[in-house]
C-alpha cells in the first residue's frame, strides 16, 4: 500500500471540483477585476493601486473561503451519505489515505482557483500602473500565498468538521471558526479586559485553540507595497502546517473506527 | 485455507439518537466459505445479509466475533476483494469508463493493463456501448451493472456481491449468472446475497439462510433441496375445482388406482423436489449438512400456500 491511492483519491476529487464548475468562480471574479480596475484607474495613482489590492485580495479570500467551506464541508459526509464510500473502502484504501487524498485534491482546486485569480490580479495591476511593474508585486504574491496557507487550514478544518457532522452544519461551523478565527486579536484583548473571570479566560482559551486567521492577512502591508517579512511567511506556513496536520490527524481518529451506514 | 470464514460474528446497531438502544442485527453468526465456491446468503428483508457483507469489508466494526478472509483478519485483504454493495450509487459527474478506470487504479492495477482490463470489464456486464455515458444519465440497471464491471476489473480472488441481480432485466440477470460461473470457472470465491431463491437454486455450490440475524441453516444445496425427493405431487379434479395432494412415491400406484375408481380426471403427476421457498418457510431447522442450526430463530408453522407451486 502506496500513497498511490492517496494520490489517486485527490486527483478525483480535484476532478470532481473542476466538474462542478468551481472555476467559474473565476469568471465572476475576472468580470470583477475589470470593472475595478477601470474604476479605480479613474482615481489618483497612488490611491488606485492599493484600493485595487485591496479589494481583489478581498475577493480572493472571499470566493476561496466560499469554496473552502461548501465543497470541504461535503468531502466526507457526501460520499458517507450517498455510499460512495463503500466501493472506494472495499479497495485497498485506508481510511486515512481516503481523507488525505480529498484534502489535497480540493486543497489543490483552491491553490488553481487562487493561483489563477492572482494572475488575473497581477494583469490588472500592470493596467492600473502602466510603466511600473515590479514596484510591489513581490509584496501582493507573498499575501496570495499566505491567503492560501490560510484556505489550506480552513479545509483541513472543514473536512474534520464533515467527518462527523452532516454537509450543512458542517459549512455553519468551519464558517464560524473562519469568522472568530479573523477577531483572534479582538477575542484576546477581550479576554485580558474582561470583567468576568469566566468569560475573560473562556475568551482566551477559544483564542487558543481556534486557527488565528487575522496573523494570514496581510492585505493592509500588500496594499501599500511594503514587503513582507520572511519570518513571517516562514511562521505562518510552520503555523499552517502544524494546524492542518492537527486536524487531519483528528480527523482520522474520529473517522477510523467510525460505521458507515 | 478458507476463502471466507465468520466465526460468532455479532452485530449491535445503536438505534435513536438521544437514548441509543442496541439492536441486534447480527446474532452469533459462523459461516464458512471454500475457495472456489458460489455461496449464496439467503434470507428476507432485515435478515442480516447487508449487515454481514458490511462486516466483513469492514465498512462496519463487530461488536464480537471475527470474520476472516483467506485466512486474514478482514480488511488485511483488500486488494483480491470486490464489492458490489446494494443499490450502488457512484460519482455522477464521472462517465462509466473513467468510474471503472478509478477504481481499477485504486486497486493497484497496473497502468499497462488498465485500459484493457476496464475495457473486458464492461464488455462483461454488457455496457461495452455505453462505456463513455455519464453516470447522471445511467438508468438504474445500467448503474447496477457498472457497480458489477467496478467490482471485478482488478480479479479478485474473493467477491462480494450484495443482490447482483436487483433492477436487472431478464436478460441482465442472465448475463450475470453467466458472469458469475465464469468467475467460478476462473478460480474465484463468489459469496452473494439475495432473496429471490430461483437466482440461489441456479447458481450456489452451497448457501447459508438467515434469519433474523441467526443462521437458519448452512449447507449444499442438492442436501437441502432432496430431503422430499421422494414425495410425489397430485393434480386432480372429481366434480369440483382440482385438488392437490402430496403422496409418499410408494403409495402412487395404489392412490391412483383409488382416485380412478372414483371417477377423477387426473390433471399432474410431479415428482416434488423441496424447494428453497419450504426451507425459508418450514418450521423447526432445515437439514443443514453442516450440522449448524439455530432452532430458535424459526418463525411459526409454514402456511399451506408455501407449499403451493
Ligand atoms: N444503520 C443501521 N442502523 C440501525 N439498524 C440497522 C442499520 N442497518 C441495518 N439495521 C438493522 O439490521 C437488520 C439487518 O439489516 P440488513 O440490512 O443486514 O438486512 P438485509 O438482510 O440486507 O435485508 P434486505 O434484504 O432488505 O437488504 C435490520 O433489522 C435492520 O433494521
Ligand atoms: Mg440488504
Amino acid at each position: 500500500m502506496t500513497n498511490s491511492a492517496t494520490i489517486s483519491v485527490a486527483r478525483n476529487a480535484f476532478r470532481e471540483a473542476i466538474r462542478d464548475r468551481v472555476l467559474f468562480s473565476l469568471v465572476f471574479f475576472a468580470v470583477l477585476m475589470v470593472g475595478a480596475a477601470v474604476l479605480f484607474s479613474q482615481m489618483s495613482f497612488g490611491i488606485s493601486a492599493q484600493s485595487l489590492v485591496n479589494f481583489s485580495l478581498a475577493a480572493i479570500t472571499a470566493l476561496g473561503v466560499i469554496v473552502a467551506v461548501f465543497l470541504g464541508n461535503q468531502l466526507v459526509a457526501k460520499e458517507i451519505e450517498r455510499r460512495t464510500l463503500y466501493t472506494l473502502l472495499a479497495h485497498p484504501v485506508r481510511r486515512s489515505q481516503f481523507l488525505l487524498g480529498k484534502f489535497a485534491g480540493l486543497a489543490a482546486t483552491v491553490a488553481v482557483n487562487c493561483g489563477l485569480m492572482g494572475v488575473t490580479l497581477l494583469l490588472a495591476l500592470a493596467y492600473v500602473l502602466p510603466g511600473h511593474w515590479a514596484a510591489g508585486e513581490a509584496a501582493v504574491i507573498a499575501a496570495l500565498y499566505l491567503i492560501l496557507l490560510a484556505l489550506a487550514v480552513l479545509i483541513a478544518i472543514a473536512l474534520l468538521f464533515s467527518c462527523f457532522a452532516s454537509p450543512v452544519m458542517a459549512a455553519l461551523f468551519s464558517l464560524a471558526v473562519f469568522i472568530i478565527g479573523n477577531f483572534d486579536q479582538n477575542l484576546r484583548r477581550l479576554g485580558s479586559t474582561a470583567h468576568s473571570w469566566l468569560g475573560g479566560h473562556a475568551a482566551i482559551v477559544v483564542a487558543d485553540v481556534l486557527p488565528n486567521f487575522g496573523g494570514f492577512n496581510v492585505a493592509a502591508a500588500a496594499a501599500h507595497f511594503q514587503p513582507i517579512a520572511w519570518r513571517l511567511l516562514g511562521w505562518d506556513t510552520l503555523y499552517a502546517i502544524v494546524y492542518a496536520g492537527v486536524a487531519l490527524v483528528l480527523a482520522t481518529a474520529v473517522f477510523a473506527g467510525r460505521d458507515l451506514k | 485455507m478458507l476463502a471466507v470464514e465468520c466465526i460468532e460474528l455479532t452485530k449491535d446497531y445503536r438505534a435513536g439518537f438521544w437514548r441509543p438502544r442496541p439492536v441486534r442485527a447480527l446474532d452469533h453468526l459462523s459461516l464458512a466459505v471454500e475457495q472456489g465456491e458460489i455461496f449464496g446468503l439467503l434470507g428476507h428483508n432485515g435478515a442480516g445479509k447487508t449487515t454481514t457483507l458490511k462486516l466483513l469489508l469492514r465498512l462496519i466494526f463487530p461488536t464480537s466475533g471475527e470474520a476472516r478472509i483467506l485466512g486474514q483478519p478482514a480488511g488485511m485483504m483488500a486488494r483480491q476483494i470486490g464489492y458490489l454493495p446494494e443499490n450502488p450509487y457512484f460519482y455522477d459527474y464521472l462517465r462509466c469508463r473513467e468510474l471503472v478506470e478509478y477504481y481499477a487504479e485504486l486497486a493497484n492495477v497496473p497502468a499497462r493493463e488498465r485500459r484493457r482490463q476496464v475495457a473486458w470489464a464492461l464488455d462483461r456486464v454488457g455496457m461495452a456501448g455505453a462505456a463513455e455515458t455519464s453516470l447522471r444519465k445511467c438508468s438504474k440497471g445500467m448503474v447496477q451493472r457498472v457497480g458489477l464491471a467496478q467490482a471485478i476489473v482488478h480479479q479478485p480472488a474473493v467477491l462480494f456481491l450484495d443482490e447482483p441481480m436487483s433492477g436487472l432485466d431478464p436478460l441482465g440477470r442472465r448475463q450475470v449468472r453467466d458472469l458469475i460461473l465464469e468467475l467460478k470457472s476462473r478460480g474465484a470465491t463468489v459469496v452473494f446475497s439475495t432473496h429471490i431463491l430461483s437466482d440461489a437454486e441456479q447458481l450456489c455450490d452451497r448457501v447459508a439462510i438467515l434469519q433474523k440475524g441467526r443462521l437458519a441453516g448452512q449447507g449444499r444445496l442438492e442436501t437441502l433441496l432432496a430431503a422430499e425427493e421422494d414425495k410425489v405431487e397430485l393434480v386432480f379434479a372429481q366434480a369440483g375445482p382440482p385438488q392437490r395432494r402430496v403422496v409418499a412415491r410408494a403409495e402412487l400406484w395404489g392412490q391412483l388406482d383409488q382416485l380412478r375408481a372414483q371417477g377423477a380426471v387426473i390433471h399432474a403427476v410431479t415428482p416434488l423436489r423441496r424447494s428453497l421457498e419450504e426451507i425459508f418457510l418450514s418450521p423447526g431447522a432445515p437439514p443443514a449438512s453442516g450440522g449448524q442450526s439455530a432452532a430458535a430463530a424459526a418463525p411459526a408453522a409454514a402456511p399451506v400456500e408455501a407449499r403451493r407451486r
